[in-house]
């Protein structure tokens, strides 16, 4: 199968709900391998930090949120882009997907964050540019939601939070460097990470594992959200009523 | 007393880009003077909010003037924020809206005169009351000539980015706090360099930069935000 046939097969998402069941499962167990892997070795076979001994470990959590919750956002202004440009109905459903799932886990990043910073800066809150940028990112996200409830035709809602996604995602570089830009001039270098700079491989590798993992459950989460969302917008279609009475979902 | 109807939005016969855009602007000017007290409120309501700041800081000129930048920033893009509810909603409501749209011709070309008087009476205005609220806020004389250049540089992103989010809502019977969610966290950028570029001069440093960022941020906003106005329109006339 050619990328251009993939690209109208797309389109239509009968035939996405029909690969996608096995896709979905695949992604799960992924993820549950090398999040299980990724944490049981960070937490239990790391090398604590010599500064922040053992509270480092959240890191473990945090980074890997934190990373897939951006992911996601760049993820929504693409499915926004295509949306807008051809009409691609799994576009939309990846956009509503995906906003709980990236608010969730900005929500995660940020919380993880203050707990880390309690016992490292002192203080559960500082106005860092990073942890700024994620409290504005979580922001965009709640708009995202607010907007697709706030408008009661599904169609309608979806398109509007295309263009407020594309909107945002140009905005998101801006708002990172304005605010990388406003804490080097308030805050020079007093809340840096204290942690080494190059961290040894026995504590960056379960990170990496984690990371994937969280991508993984992101895409397994993603799917089964599609495959939910396109059963209940095509409920009135006869394959789905044909699947439900023959009681195969 | 009646008055006269509103000038439609184009004359008849054949009408040029230029032809488009004058006459939109000499309807939304003459819209916009016939709701006059509509209009002034957002300015009143700047002064109104610099009066509750002072009051809750109990008039301390030390305090208020180190604050001056931020508080006079936060406030005009609440009072933008203000503008931007009426920015679409009559036109919407008596159908203006979708003939614009309808035109035939670029719908960017009528949008941009609105924008541009929605600018003028809200962002420009500010602008020129930025001195009296400035001295309000006991801002040293030094910076307001360079307070009032943030605002002329910052203050057209404001309207651009916040008329998407207008757009957005203009089709919600309560889109009005949705709409501060939807443009509230676009603005961070502006706010951020607009009020960061006077506490930086008030502290004596060179701050062209920050208005180069300012101007740049209105320019992207100016290339991208009316393309967003109209798709977003048109979503909400569907």
């Amino acid at each position: 199968m050619t990328l251009k046939e993939l690209w109208h097969r797309l389109g239509s998402p009968r035939w996405f709900y029909q690969i996608s069941g096995r896709l979905r499962l695949v992604l799960g167990l992924t993820a549950l391998v090398l999040l299980v892997t990724g944490t049981v070795w960070g937490i239990a076979f790391a090398p604590p930090d010599y500064q922040q001994g053992n509270s480092f470990r959240i890191i473990y959590v945090h980074v890997p949120s934190a990373l897939v919750a951006q992911s996601a956002y760049l993820l929504m202004g693409a499915a926004g882009v295509v949306l807008l440009v051809w009409r691609m109905k799994l576009a939309d459903m990846v956009l509503a997907a995906t906003v709980p799932f990236g608010m969730s886990m900005t929500a995660l990043a940020l919380f993880t964050g203050a707990a880390w910073g309690k016992p490292t800066w002192g203080a559960w809150w500082v106005w860092d540019a990073r942890t700024t940028s994620m409290l504005v990112l979580l922001f965009l996200y709640m708009a995202l939601y607010a907007l697709r409830q706030a408008i009661p035709r599904p169609e309608t809602a979806g398109r509007a939070c295309a263009v407020l996604a594309v909107v945002g995602v140009i905005n998101i570089p801006i708002i990172k460097y304005s605010v990388d830009w406003w804490l080097t001039l308030h805050q020079p270098a007093t809340f840096r990470l204290t942690a080494a700079p190059a961290m040894p491989p026995e504590m960056w590798l379960p990170l990496l594992v984690n990371a994937l993992g969280v991508y993984c459950f992101f895409g397994a989460n993603l799917v089964g959200r599609l495959r939910l969302e396109i059963l209940e917008r095509e409920r009135g279609t006869a394959w789905v009523r044909e699947r439900l009475a023959g009681g195969q979902l | 007393m009646s008055r006269p109807p509103l000038p439609p939005p184009s004359q008849t016969g054949p009408v040029g880009v230029a032809g488009l855009f004058a006459a939109q602007l000499g309807r939304e000017w003459v819209a916009s003077l016939r709701t006059l007290a509509e209009t002034l409120n957002p300015l009143v309501f700047l002064f109104l909010a610099v009066t509750l700041f002072a009051l809750g800081v109990g008039g301390d000129a030390e305090a208020l003037a180190n604050q001056a930048g931020a508080i006079l920033w936060v406030l005009v893009l609440l009072a933008t924020l203000l503008t931007l509810e009426a920015l679409f909603r009559r036109d919407y409501d008596d159908g203006t809206l979708e003939q614009l749209v309808l035109l035939g011709k670029p719908a960017f070309v009528p949008i941009l005169a609105k924008l541009a008087v929605q600018w003028a009476l809200s962002g420009l205005a500010m602008t020129v009351l930025a001195p009296a609220v400035g001295m309000l806020l006991f801002l040293p004389a030094e910076v307001l000539g360079l307070t009032m250049l943030t605002l002329l540089a910052g203050s057209p992103a404001l309207t651009l980015l916040g008329a998407v989010a207008a757009a957005l809502t203009v089709g919600l019977r309560r889109g009005g706090v949705l709409l501060a969610l939807l443009a509230l966290p676009l603005f961070v950028p502006t706010l951020i360099f607009g009020a960061g570029a006077i506490s930086l001069a008030m502290a004596g440093v060179d701050v062209t930069g920050q208005l180069y960022w300012l101007l740049a941020i209105s320019v992207l906003a100016l290339t991208v935000a009316p393309f967003a106005v109209i798709a977003a329109l048109r979503i909400s006339l569907e």
